[in-house]
């Protein structure tokens, strides 16, 4: 089962191991269709053109296999929908929870994934 | 007049602008959406919309989801998730800038900017946001199972989530400011009948503290003001909407709660601007009072345009 967005999915712990390792700059959104989580979605969608160096991705929160979000110690004490994971050559650099602003967002890739 | 951009520049993507955007593309008007949000405003808060004429039940995201599809079917143009960084309402020609950087033009525009959630703005509300403090009872609740939790407000929306929260947490406490609620009768009965909802009324939360996650918020009494810590592991904020019109401050006329003082025709105090949904001064704010707001915008904007 995947989100309904227009977003690439993160569908199992092996691809979420392939992505974070094969890519340099990767997102993952883990969360629901919630009202939290959906203007997050909205907003990356909107600007993901905007940085074509950094991988995008939603993950169902409810799916066994995003444990390797929820369980990151990085979300410990975590306790708002979605989880954003921010990964640099497969590291956290950055993790928030609840729901985020577009400049919120932006102001985070542009700290942490520059071209 | 000079050539425009657009006839007609909508602000804001919820059901107001959307229903605008819909009635004013389908009239062949020349119309741009510009949302600082996600499309869909409001609505995408709600998760069940069972009161809409002809429409049994369906989410709001979904709701807006269909209206976006609807005004881009009859060539509204959307952007959604912008930065409005300037906007100039006097004169023949409006202008809106957007990131900073992308300027356009409209022979018109309207305002439906809607609200947003209050918040507290008190000391630790940023910081624990996501950690402790939620503002939506559906998508957060199963987080706070078997917690003890307090929910901040009095009116319609704190009541009965107060109540759907008891699914999850042991205990809820509902801290309100006033020594009576806003609800509706029945909200206010069945939470006070509720085994796990307790009471603090006349006080205010004044500070949240913990470390990664929140531990415990100091609480005033307002009647001596004397000021207590209490142990908790979550809070919950319903305390209303105000609405989003800081864009248009000192260009508008607005009233002591900076809404839009418009005509039954929707007209600003500025020739050319129109107001409509929650930003604007009404007494009710449904998604279907806001979609006849757009409706009736747009072809004031139409008529505007004709004349």
């Amino acid at each position: 089962m995947t989100l309904q967005t227009n977003l690439e999915h993160v569908v199992s712990a092996a691809d979420f191991e392939k992505l974070i390792q094969n890519n340099e700059n990767v997102m993952i959104i883990c969360g629901r269709m919630g009202p939290m989580c959906v203007p997050v979605y909205d907003a990356v969608e909107e600007m993901k053109h905007e940085y074509p160096h950094v991988q995008f991705r939603d993950m169902l929160f409810d799916s066994p296999d995003a444990r390797v979000i929820r369980e990151l110690p990085d979300c410990k004490g975590f306790m708002g929908l979605p989880f954003t994971v921010y990964f640099k050559n497969g590291k956290v650099v950055k993790a928030t929870s609840s729901i985020q602003t577009s400049e919120q967002i932006k102001n985070i890739l542009d700290q942490n994934f520059v071209d | 007049m000079a050539t425009t951009d657009f006839d007609v520049i909508i602000v804001g993507g919820g059901p107001a602008g959307l229903t605008a955007g819909i009635y004013l593309g389908r009239s062949r008007a020349k119309a741009l959406i510009v949302s600082e949000g996600a499309i869909g405003g409001q609505m995408n808060l709600t998760h069940k919309i069972e009161n809409y004429p002809g429409v049994e039940s369906i989410s709001g995201y979904q709701m807006g989801s269909v209206m976006k599809k609807q005004a881009i079917s009859f060539g509204c143009e959307i952007k959604s998730n912008a930065k409005i960084t300037d906007i100039q309402l006097d004169g023949d020609i409006k202008y809106i800038t957007i990131n900073h950087k992308n300027t356009f033009s409209a022979k018109a525009m309207i305002i439906a900017t809607g609200g947003k959630s209050r918040s507290l703005n008190v000391k630790g509300e940023a910081e624990f946001a996501g950690r402790g403090i939620s503002y939506c009872a559906t998508c957060d609740g199963d987080f706070f199972t078997d917690k003890n939790i307090i929910v901040v407000g009095g009116g319609n929306t704190a009541l009965e989530e107060a109540v759907s929260l008891t699914k999850y947490a042991s205990k809820v406490t509902i801290v309100h400011q006033f020594d009576h609620f806003q609800g509706f009768k029945q909200a206010i009965v069945e939470a006070q009948n509720h085994p796990k909802i307790e009471f603090m009324l006349q006080s205010r939360i004044m500070s949240f503290e913990g470390g990664e996650q929140l531990k415990r918020v100091l609480i005033e009494d307002i009647t001596t003001g004397n000021v207590n810590p209490k142990d908790i592991d979550g809070v919950f904020i319903f305390i209303g909407y105000e609405p989003q019109t800081q864009i248009v401050k000192g260009k508008l006329e607005l009233n002591e709660r900076n809404e839009i003082i418009v005509d039954n025709m929707l007209n600003t105090s500025m020739k050319g601007i129109f107001a409509a949904g929650d930003a604007r001064v009404t007494k009710v704010r449904q998604v279907t009072t806001a979609v006849a707001d757009g409706t009736i915008a747009a072809l004031s904007a139409l008529e505007f345009l004709h004349h």
